[in-house]
């Protein structure tokens, strides 16, 4: 495959959404799908072409032209495309090709359907451009500008308070983590020189042993890179304590949600650190630390799903959960089955969301489950793909889920270390929520009896076959995508960690048996099936359960309903004292008070000087000849003393 | 290009060809107009001229003139460039077309004068990047205050005659402590040559004395904090062309007399004042930022942002190393690009709605999309989003202030969180949210506009993916600037950076 080929993938995209953003609205109107679904077609043909090249072992690894150059400082555009970049590619180009089509239907009729196009081609592209880079600048680039994307889409109804909010939150809350991430690529180019990736992953391990002295403590220079570039990480994959964008962000269009904050942008932070794995392989102290993080998040995000109602939100925190299982792989050095997590999720959490979506398009923008119910037999087809998606989710056997899940669970709890038992035991826990919560959705929105108003009721319907086609076919990837790598013990070939091998050598953990590995598997499917007949109990079977339990413990719940209050803290603690400090300290006191004190009062001081002085020229002449006579005794007297 | 004297014909065309305007009568409105845009077309013409013959691979001036002009006191017309100068010579070239377009309605009394006033203001401005002795530095420097000060208080807004007089008196202050650095030095040297007083290795305490002289005319310009709050006032009351003028041009001037005076006339004294620079200058950036968070006026917030980014360009001239200057000089161009066509922005709007207020705004996206659009890339190019031409100039200084001092490298860094905030806020409250229907009767960009913001939408971009086309005509300049600052001084400005970090 050629170079210029390469070059086309994100290259076509990022020419539909010019020529679609300046003309879609005035001459391809309703047809403004046509350029960007060309494009993102082309690109994932281009992207399976990518695929078998590298299947055959050809890596792309080539620069494209000098960006930067300031002195020892030079930065290229360059693309790499190896087992890690293929499997992207794959994804992304397939979820937006899918997610393209889709949002004809979806989107149909909307005032800003050619912007709307535009800007997922926009997307497209700076995904593309950052699984492609081969160097840190232009991940760099990638990252923000998924993250302006993430903004456009968010905030794409921006009339609508929320939204506009949400997508300035999204990008202000991502800016944290990209001071951390921008610092981490600073200091690899100071102490590297470099920031090509093949520079800095053959050198990073001279630096080993290396400290730099911080706040009068000396720390280890590769944790440090490591933990500035996690920070990154944490902002894009909306990991604690930078979750609080992710759910917020369900204010933009459905579509935009199952590809940009399920399948791929929000699965940037663990392709990144994958893709350095070099440098956090180095410091274990960075490894426990995404570790527990993913776990954490894990489990934090998916108490908060269990309570809330908006069928989105649901579906958001499971996100957020989800990426946290990557991490918890990748912190516990299994890269490879984090990304095989990443790929798989993409497919059954974008085939969630795009089912949900059906549902609101149903339902008339209506997003609370509470209004809904009994939706099965007015939209089978939805109700089938999302029924195969929670059950993917939540691990049962056979499906893309479990596998991965799976392998992540074994590879924590074989890691050989504490960290990786704790992330397992978290995981397992997060396991079972995902089952009840995923389950909950299912039962309270299709089954039952609908709970709407009539006149919702009366428009109940399938959704058109634009969007119902994506998801049968995502349907596919949510069932088969894991067949790639099933587990030897269950007489597969781990094709997935075999194929990324070359990129992502595992890290040996403790040797277990084979009888433990069937243990842990089987425990898994267990909880799984457990968290479903819990959730069927409570909805289906008992259903005073739910409100019995949170008369129960009223505390729990609205803690839980009300999301830990993260949001009122970052208010408390971070918003609202930067502005008194900005009105009150900064404005007031320094800017009008001091600095203007001293400027205005200047003039307004010699103004009274003078014209007090002026008052001596009184014109009265014995005022003179006394003042007159005084100058001569205090001369006189000077003049005595000397 | 021989002995053409091309950067003469820059600096005068404009003045002479501006003052022949006055022979127009003031009736004839579209010829004033007409002859204005011509002249300073004509004059981006020559600039683009200049552009093209310059050398690239030397560190030397170029287009040298020297006439004597008063020659027993050894005063010299002497003009030259270098690649610190020749950016911004193009940049006040490009700016003044801009300047003139956007005024043609906006502007209804007055309109020979005011025409006239700016074709003045591009020649000295330009006089002042070219010129090579003091005395004729000073003269231009001067000089430029003259129209600008009528501009803000003939044309401005109804606070303009405070607003004035407050940049008049600062910016005189300044200027009268650098003149008498200038006299200082004539008196010990005898001479006003900038390459011969180069060449001289002036005695420390005398260096100190001229940094600290020439860094009250300088700082007052950039302006650095403590002593900024004239900018605010005189970008608020300014019209729009004055606005743009002030924060693309006139602000520049300071930081460019760091680079050009400073730091080869001062090397030693800007070493050991470095600490002392880099905190003002991380101070304006997040004081600055902090402070547009709480703004009511758009003007005033973008003219507050100016605080906060010209701090990146004085940290980034004061880490001394090559991505810090080269950086910081490419901010100087970028601010002038992004901050200019914010300015041109508001003032389009304003054109159309009388109020600089926040709150009379709202949803404008829906009435006015390509404007909002344009706006929208000017404020992401603000904000330091890669791809634009912000990013790379921020990224370089932070890099270099990083690599100078770490810690005023990670303050200066947190300018990208509250660069983001205030400036998507004020898109928020302006373009987004519940549309203010009284603005439904606003029409969308005309071609005029469209022509006036254009060109800067494409620079945005054209810096930002290609960078070297900018930072390729630095290079050589600011590596031996570099070298005249580091060359003796090494080991002492080590020890004082130390004590610096021990403050951390």
């Amino acid at each position: 495959m050629s170079r210029d080929l390469y070059i086309l993938i994100p290259l076509l995209p990022l020419l539909s959404f010019v020529v679609t953003l300046i003309l879609g609205k005035r001459y391809f109107k309703r047809h403004a799908h046509l350029i960007p679904i060309i494009a993102v077609l082309s690109s994932w043909v281009l992207s399976i072409m990518a695929l078998s090249n590298v299947v055959s072992g050809n890596i792309f690894n080539e620069d494209i032209y000098t960006w930067i150059t300031s002195g020892s400082f030079s930065v290229t555009v360059g693309f790499l495309v190896d087992q890690l970049t293929a499997v992207m590619l794959i994804v992304v180009t397939t979820v937006s090709l899918l997610v393209h089509i889709y949002s004809i239907g979806y989107m149909h009729g909307e005032g800003g359907y050619s912007r709307f196009f535009a800007y997922l081609s926009l997307f497209t592209f700076s995904m593309l451009m950052l699984v492609m880079a081969n160097n840190f600048m232009q991940l760099y680039f990638g990252w923000e500008a998924v993250g302006l994307c993430s903004y456009l889409l968010i905030g794409f109804w921006y009339e609508k308070q929320s939204a506009a909010d949400a997508g300035k939150k999204a990008f202000v809350v991502n800016r944290f983590g990209d001071f951390g991430f921008g610092l981490g690529v600073i200091m690899i180019f100071l102490y590297l020189g470099s920031l090509h990736y093949d520079v800095v992953f053959s050198n990073i391990a001279a630096l080993q042993g290396h400290t730099v002295h911080i706040l009068g403590h000396n720390v280890d220079l590769i944790t440090l890179i490591a933990l500035l570039l996690f920070c990154g990480a944490v902002g894009k994959s909306a990991q604690i304590p930078l979750h609080v964008w992710l759910p917020d962000a369900m204010e933009g269009p459905t579509p935009v949600s199952a590809l940009i904050h399920a399948a791929t942008m929000v699965t940037a932070g663990v392709f990144m650190v994958a893709r350095t794995h070099d440098i956090f392989n180095l410091s274990h102290t960075a490894m426990n630390v995404v570790a527990i993080t993913g776990g954490v998040t894990a489990i934090f995000a998916a108490t908060i799903a269990l309570v809330q109602n908006d069928i989105k939100r649901v579906v958001a925190y499971s996100t957020v959960s989800q990426l946290g299982y990557m991490f918890m792989a990748c912190g516990v050095g299994a890269y490879a089955a984090g990304i095989f997590h990443l790929y798989t999720h993409a497919f059954f959490k974008a085939l969630l969301f795009l089912c949900a979506g059906s549902v609101m398009h149903a339902m008339q923008g209506e997003l609370d489950m509470q209004k809904m119910g009994g939706l099965k037999k007015y939209m089978p087809i939805t109700y089938w793909t999302m029924l195969i998606a929670s059950l993917s989710i939540s691990g049962i056997p056979g499906l893309a889920g479990f596998f991965s899940k799976d392998e992540i669970l074994w590879k924590a709890f074989s890691a050989g270390t504490y960290t990786g038992k704790f992330v397992w035991l978290l995981g397992t826990i997060a396991a079972l929520l995902t089952a009840f919560y995923s389950f909950r959705l299912i039962f309270v929105t299709f089954h039952g009896t609908f709970r709407g108003t009539e006149d919702q009721k009366h428009h109940l319907h399938e959704s058109p076959s634009t969007m119902t086609i994506p998801l049968l076919l995502l349907c596919v990837g949510a069932v088969a995508s894991g067949w790639v790598g099933i587990p030897s013990i269950l007489g597969g070939h781990e094709g997935f960690a075999h194929f990324m091998s070359p990129v992502i050598a595992q890290v040996e953990g403790a040797e277990e048996g084979h009888q433990v590995e069937m243990s842990v598997m089987a425990l898994s499917i267990i909880i799984g099936l457990v968290g479903i007949c819990i959730a069927y109990i409570m909805y289906m079977k008992k259903k005073e359960l739910p409100d019995k339990l949170s008369a129960m413990f009223p505390n729990v719940y609205r803690i839980l309903f009300n999301k830990y209050y993260v949001d009122e803290f970052y208010d408390l603690v971070i918003v609202r004292p930067v502005k008194a400090i900005a009105r009150g300290f900064i404005n007031e006191f320094t800017d009008r008070g001091i600095i203007e004190g001293i400027v205005n009062g200047i003039p307004a001081m010699i103004n009274d000087i003078s014209s007090r002085l002026s008052r001596i020229q009184s014109g009265i002449l014995t005022h003179y000849s006394m003042i007159l006579a005084l100058g001569l005794v205090v001369i006189a007297v000077i003049v005595l003393i000397k | 290009m021989g002995g053409f004297p091309i950067l003469s014909v820059l600096i005068f065309f404009p003045i002479v060809a501006g003052l022949g305007i006055t022979l127009f009568n003031r009736s004839k409105e579209s010829v004033i107009k007409g002859a204005a845009l011509v002249i300073s077309l004509l004059n981006f013409i020559f600039s683009l001229h200049m552009l093209k013959h310059f050398d690239k691979t030397t560190s030397t001036m170029q287009f040298v003139e020297r006439r004597f002009w008063i020659p027993t006191l050894d005063i010299n017309y002497f003009v030259g460039i270098d690649g610190i100068s020749i950016l911004m010579i193009m940049l006040s070239t490009l700016i003044t077309i801009l300047c003139i377009l956007v005024s043609w309605y906006a502007i209804h009394d007055k309109i020979k004068e005011f025409y006239v006033g700016l074709l003045l203001v591009e020649g000295a401005m330009i006089g002042v990047f070219c010129s090579l002795d003091l005395f004729l530095f000073y003269i231009f420097w001067e000089a430029m205050l003259i129209p600008m000060f009528l501009l803000i208080g003939v044309w401005g807004g109804a606070n303009r005659r405070y607003a004035t007089i407050k940049f008049f008196l600062y910016t005189l202050v300044g200027s009268v402590l650098m003149l008498v650095g200038i006299i200082v030095l004539y008196e010990l040297t005898g001479t006003f040559d900038l390459i011969k007083l180069m060449s001289l290795n002036l005695p420390y305490k005398l260096q100190l004395f001229l940094f600290w002289a020439f860094f009250a005319a300088f700082a007052v310009k950039v302006p650095m904090f403590p002593v900024h709050t004239w900018l605010p006032d005189a970008h608020t009351e300014a019209p729009t062309a004055g606005s743009v003028i002030l924060a693309a041009i006139l602000i520049k001037m300071g930081a460019y007399g760091f680079l050009r005076f400073s730091l080869p006339l001062c090397p030693q004294a800007a070493i050991s004042m470095t600490p002392i620079m880099l905190v003002l200058s991380v101070i304006a950036i997040i004081y600055g930022g902090l402070i547009c968070l709480i703004q009511t006026d758009i003007k005033r917030l973008i003219a507050y942002s100016s605080v906060s980014h010209m701090g990146f360009v004085t940290l980034g001239i004061f880490a001394l190393n090559t991505q810090g200057v080269e950086g910081g000089l490419l901010q100087m161009i970028n601010h002038g690009i992004i901050t200019g066509a914010l300015f041109l922005c508001i003032g389009i709007i304003y054109e159309r709605t009388h109020t600089r207020q926040i709150k009379d705004y709202g949803g404008l996206a829906r009435f006015t999309p390509v404007y909002a659009g344009l706006f929208l890339v000017f404020t992401f190019a603000a904000i330091g989003l890669p791809g634009t031409n912000g990013f790379v100039g921020e990224f370089l200084v932070i890099l270099g202030g990083f690599k100078a001092n770490r810690p005023a490298g990670i303050m200066a860094a947190t300018g990208i969180i509250i660069g983001a905030a205030y400036m998507l806020w004020l898109y928020l409250k302006v373009f987004f949210a519940t549309p203010n229907e009284a603005l439904a009767v606003h029409k969308d960009l005309s071609k005029r506009e469209l022509a006036v913001l254009l060109p800067l939408l494409f620079l945005v971009f054209y810096v930002g993916l290609y960078p070297n086309s900018l930072l390729s005509y630095m290079h050589q300049s600011v590596s031996d600037l570099l070298m005249r600052v580091n060359m003796n001084e090494e080991a002492q400005a080590m020890s004082i950076v130390h004590q610096f970090y021990s403050i951390f």
